[in-house]
């Protein structure tokens, strides 16, 4: 057994401008033990709704994230509505699901840019990111913004999207795919990419099942598991599609995936903009929340979990948000083990960590 | 449209806890998230919840302040990151936990800032 030591790994790290602090305890250079801790960012955000009522806590809940900030006010807007027996407008199911889907190609762009950036690739980051700001215009077209949109609200959407404006983002999105398949396309064969990522933070389908792991990190593993198949939220049921899953469960297999739910999202977005209805996008709702209700989302980064419980009142007793990374720390713990000290930085980023959303 | 969610809730008792979550981890269960709730001044709920094929089902367990409540960190390990948050936003004790941080796990300027004032 060679020397022991302990090394703090963030909470400034240049790879990660969140806060999150590993302590690493390392034999020679390899990582033999873990211990993460956060808490450096928390808001206590979810308690706001006790002072602030349910319409105001979805603006609340948005800015738990930037990236998910869309799937955040769904989530809390289908909780709200789920507590008080309301079900919205089959348009704004539509336009729920096409926002989100579009987050999915927002988040991932930006996921395989700071990727990219991780292991040295500058140029690789700058093409991501450049592609990115095309989807980000079509958010500030379409909701008036490019990172918090505010157009989720209990009873359905804020404001309608025409079927002119939803054509030109399929057109938009389906001009995109030749770039993005070239950027991506790096990803996969570029030897040193390869020689970064291949056979790197190995996780077992078992290790992925036992450890509650969930998105990409999940199903890179080979594990299908995807929140969108319940059903119970948007129109994903209408859509027709299969989960994106990869066997290898290293570095690599976790990039695939993501770089495969581009593509998947862009279809999906295709699909529902040809199937929309016509129709009102909002319905009235009652002016207290009783009840309970808890939902989840596939976020891009996992598995979502929204929980309201109303008071009867305007505001609610508690509103409950259980972010993707908060689930996917010990995945991340396990897969260090064994790691190089010099591919931390690229493990860390590998489950697509989020603090701001973990802290809340 | 889909589906409502489902919403099965289940009552457990204390003494109970263990050998329940055993149950479900042995029926394979996916644990999907632990919280807190304010009932009142003297209460807190503890909602347990599990996947197993995309339904979710949420165990109820009710407290008195200044409960005790069993680790499930033995039967699901991960279980760490949420006994934790609970423990210090709530001040509720877990014990034989398999990853107590012993009230570091978040760096907030207030002990227990969720615990109701009295």
């Amino acid at each position: 057994m060679g020397k022991r030591t302990i090394m703090p790994f963030g909470p400034q790290h240049p790879v990660l401008p969140e806060p999150i602090h590993l302590d690493l305890v390392l034999e020679d250079e390899t990582v033999v033990d873990v211990i993460p801790s956060i808490g450096y960012i928390h808001r206590g955000l979810e308690k706001l709704c006790e002072t602030k009522d349910y319409n105001q806590m979805v603006y609340v809940i948005e800015r738990i994230c930037g990236i998910c900030s869309f799937g955040h006010g769904w989530g809390a807007c289908a909780s709200m509505e789920g507590a008080m027996g309301v079900t919205i407008p089959e348009r704004a199911e539509y336009l729920r699901t096409i926002l989100h889907e579009l987050s999915r190609v927002h988040s991932h762009l930006l996921w395989l840019g700071l990727m990219a950036d991780a292991f040295g690739f500058e140029s690789l980051f700058n093409h991501c990111w450049r592609v990115r700001e095309s989807v980000l215009d079509l958010f500030e077209k379409n909701t008036g913004g490019r990172v918090i949109f505010s157009i989720c609200k209990p009873g359905g959407m804020r404001k309608d999207i025409s079927n002119e404006n939803l054509k030109e983002m399929v057109d938009v999105l389906n001009g995109l795919k030749a770039e993005i398949k070239t950027i991506t396309d790096v990803f996969v064969e570029d030897a040193s990419v390869k020689n970064r990522m291949t056979g790197v933070g190995v996780l077992t389908k078992e290790e992925a099942i036992e450890l509650c792991a969930v998105g990409p990190t999940v199903r890179g593993s080979g594990v299908v598991q995807d929140i969108r198949l319940t059903g119970n939220h948007g129109v994903y049921h209408l859509l027709d599609f299969e989960p994106v899953v990869e066997e290898a469960g290293d570095c690599m297999a976790r990039t695939k995936v993501r770089i495969r739910e581009v593509f998947q999202a862009i279809e999906l977005i295709e699909k529902a903009v040809s199937q929309i209805p016509d129709g009102p996008v909002d319905c009235k709702v009652p002016k207290t929340v009783d009840g309970e209700f808890a939902i989840r989302l596939e976020q891009p980064r996992g598995e979502g979990f929204y929980y309201a419980k109303g008071a009867g009142t305007k505001f609610l007793k508690r509103m409950r948000v259980r972010t993707p990374t908060n689930i996917n720390i010990p995945a991340l713990v396990k897969a260090l083990k064994g790691a190089d000290l010099a591919d931390v930085p690229i493990l860390v980023l590998t489950i697509d960590p989020c603090i701001s959303c973990t802290e809340r | 449209m889909g589906k409502t969610a489902q919403q099965n809730f289940e009552a457990v008792e204390l003494s109970n806890l263990i050998s329940r979550v055993g149950d479900l981890k042995a029926d394979g269960y996916r644990l999907v998230q632990i919280c807190g709730v304010n009932l009142d001044d003297d209460n807190y709920e503890i909602l347990y919840s599990f996947d197993k094929n995309h339904e979710l089902l949420s165990l109820r367990l009710d407290i008195a302040i200044g409960t005790e409540v069993e680790s499930i960190t033995g039967i699901y390990w991960p279980a760490f990151i949420y006994e934790n948050e609970i423990h210090d936003l709530f001040g509720v004790q877990f014990n034989h936990s398999a990853l107590d941080y012993q009230g570091t796990f978040f760096r907030i300027a207030e002990e227990t800032p969720w615990k109701p004032k009295k």
